[in-house]
């Protein structure tokens, strides 16, 4: 082995021009991998995070997702009975019980939950109208549970316990009515019933639908206005690893029989399409290394035919076709472990430089910094792609060393 | 022939050995030679080029494989050797001098001599570097241990080769005309070096030559022509 390496060290001492630009090659290619990689992951993790940070990790609706057996099914299970034209129940739509479910919820480790009932309604203020959408919340367990409160640009959620006929609107309605801070808007229900409500914060999330066809009232307020009292018709759950959202609403919907839905299955789109941009990203970052395996192809393949007869010549004098082959294999080893080493110091100082850039998105006044993710394993995987192209590429030319015939080559030579 | 009958058997022994080389027109390298060479010969083949002299001491040097007969070494019949057991027995008892020397052009003089010894694993590496120096100091280069070949005249070169063919002691050195590319000085230095280690170390030497006052050295000259033993041609 030590023979094999002083040989493989000589080879790439002696060409060092050559050895130079494949290793660039791999260094380069890692290089790019990690920074591609880090940017790309990093715009995910930061996508993600905004998707799981503005929606509710978890939402359980005052539905079910099969009906409710009836009692003939239940009486006879093995039968084959057919229930035609059922219907539900007249009564007061919503989430049965709820303060004892909402307690069952909360108790799990790490979970955050708010009820909320949310209904349509329409805003009429001087003569116009928008449709909105109403939630009935409980300041204090809203706040938990949603980043509403951050997004706050005048008056509070707060203000709602201290106002029972008080409503938060967003900006985009505040512009298109012209209102303000203890305006007065007047909320009609989809019924009829009408009420005057003050103006007492105004949030911007900077989503304009949202901040267009979205009011939050105090919960008991909602409840009079809908004409659901004691009702609400979701909660709404923040769990401190929101990963778990699948595992957790499953529990839920087990134990309360209502449908709850995790962020992970409610942005199945979204998830399959960043899973689509990986496989993408990732072929693209390989064919790097791809055209660096080439480099190191033509390096490793000239020194194997301008030493052909130094391989005739160990041959002759006893080394085996196995004891060459490792010398080129080799060869390509130690560009890949160099190239990885290095590429890899590169690569972090391009994520820092990346990290440094400052962006400013058009027609947003905040400076944003492109999200880089650190994470161990692009690492891993940009080093395994660079050993396994360094290999391949060496392999080729170390199995023709190994199959020089010294004859062939002296009677050549001589 | 000589030797036949002493009392040690010969230390190469050839029944029959026929070399082809196949294709569409099958080319005869070697044909039908019987030969016995003993211990601490000194044996010069020697024919017209294009005889099959290279060919016939590729054979016995184990670099290539007869079509038909047999060949032993050291009473060893090599028949049948997988490719394994030529290499091992190539490396522990034969050794090499070629025309051109071949020596590694990245390492020293002295590295390139301990490379056969290190291969061997006998000794470790620094009692490798340790005989590759004697073998240079006995061969007449010292000082010149860690220059490279490419700083070496061509004689000086030719003796590291033969260094490095003795590197690991063997029984048997083949050289495929050793002086072939050297000057009439540096020739006969090398010549009688070789012929020393018949004399000194009982060493067998089968050397390829046209050289004749090469072939005035030895112990007997085999002729060769057409792939055959020819005992009648001489040079000229």
């Amino acid at each position: 082995m030590a023979i094999a390496l002083d040989v493989a060290l000589a080879h790439l001492t002696s060409r060092k021009r050559q050895t130079l630009v494949s290793l660039t090659g791999v260094v380069l290619g890692v290089a790019f991998f990690l920074a591609v990689s880090s940017l790309m992951r990093g715009s995910e993790k930061d996508f993600l995070k905004r998707l799981v940070d503005n929606s509710p990790h978890i939402t359980v609706y005052d539905e079910v997702r099969q009906g409710r057996a009836q009692p003939a099914e239940l009486r006879w299970p093995d039968a084959a009975v057919n229930v035609r034209n059922v219907k539900p129940l007249r009564e007061t739509r919503g989430i049965r019980g709820w303060p004892q479910r909402l307690e069952f919820i909360e108790a799990l480790p790490g979970v955050r939950a708010a009820p909320v009932l949310a209904g349509a309604a329409v805003l009429t203020f001087a003569g116009r109208q928008q449709a909105v959408t109403l939630s009935g919340a409980v300041p204090e367990k809203m706040k938990q549970v949603t980043t509403i409160e951050e997004k706050m640009i005048e008056g509070s959620l707060d203000a709602l316990a201290a106002d029972p006929n008080g409503i938060v609107i967003g900006q985009g309605l505040v512009d298109k009515f012209s209102l303000h801070l203890a305006s007065s808007v007047n909320v009609v229900a989809a019924d009829g019933t009408s009420r005057p409500l003050r103006v007492v914060g105004i949030f911007r999330t900077g989503n304009a639908g949202y901040d267009e066809g979205q009011a939050f009232v105090l919960l008991k307020r909602a409840q009079a206005l809908l004409g659901r009292e004691n009702r609400v018709n979701r909660v709404i759950i923040q769990l401190a690893d929101p990963y778990e959202a699948r595992s957790t609403a499953q529990t839920i919907e087990a134990a309360t029989g209502y449908k709850s839905v995790s962020w992970v299955e409610a942005s199945e789109d979204i998830l399959s399409l960043l899973l689509v941009r990986n496989v993408i990203m990732f072929s693209v970052v390989s064919a790097i290394l791809v055209v660096a395996a080439f480099g190191i192809y033509n390096t490793i393949s000239t020194i194997v035919m301008e030493k052909t007869r130094d391989i005739a010549i160990m041959k002759a004098m006893g080394f085996h076709a196995r004891d060459l082959k490792r010398i080129f294999l080799l060869e390509g080893l130690i560009v890949g472990v160099l190239g990885s080493g290095l590429g890899v110091l590169l690569g972090l100082v391009l994520m820092r430089v990346l990290g440094e850039v400052a962006i400013r998105p058009p027609g947003v006044s905040e400076v944003v910094h492109l999200p880089i993710w650190w994470g161990a394993e692009q690492y891993a995987l940009a080093i395994l792609f660079a050993m396994l192209s360094c290999l391949a590429a060496s392999y080729l030319p170390a199995r023709r060393a190994g199959s020089v015939h010294p004859v062939d080559i002296l009677r050549g030579a001589a | 022939m000589s030797g036949a009958g002493s009392a040690t058997p010969p230390i190469i022994r050839v029944e029959n050995v026929t070399r082809t080389l196949a294709g569409e027109v099958p080319v005869t390298l070697v044909q039908d030679v019987n030969l016995e060479i003993e211990r601490g010969e000194f044996v010069c083949v020697m024919g017209p080029s294009g005889s099959g002299k290279s060919s016939l001491l590729y054979l016995l040097g184990l670099l290539d494989m007869p079509t038909r007969g047999r060949i032993w070494i050291d009473g060893e019949d090599t028949t049948g050797f997988d490719d394994d057991r030529l290499t091992d027995f190539r490396l522990a008892r034969l050794g090499y001098v070629f025309q051109f020397h071949f020596l590694l052009a990245e390492f020293s003089v002295v590295d390139n001599v301990s490379l056969p010894i290190r291969k061997l694993g006998r000794l470790g590496d620094d009692a490798a570097r340790e005989r590759a120096a004697q073998l240079l100091d006995r061969l007449g280069l010292e000082g010149q241990h860690e220059k490279r070949p490419s700083q070496l005249s061509g004689g000086q070169r030719q003796r590291v080769a033969i260094a490095r063919a003795i590197a690991n002691d063997p029984l048997v050195i083949l050289a495929d005309e050793p002086t072939g590319n050297l000057d009439s000085v540096s020739s006969a230095n090398v010549r009688d070096i070789l012929r020393g280690l018949t004399r000194e170390l009982n060493k067998t030497v089968v050397a390829v030559t046209h050289d004749a006052q090469f072939a005035a050295l030895a112990d007997r000259r085999i002729g060769i022509v057409d792939g055959r033993i020819d005992m009648a041609w001489r040079p000229g």
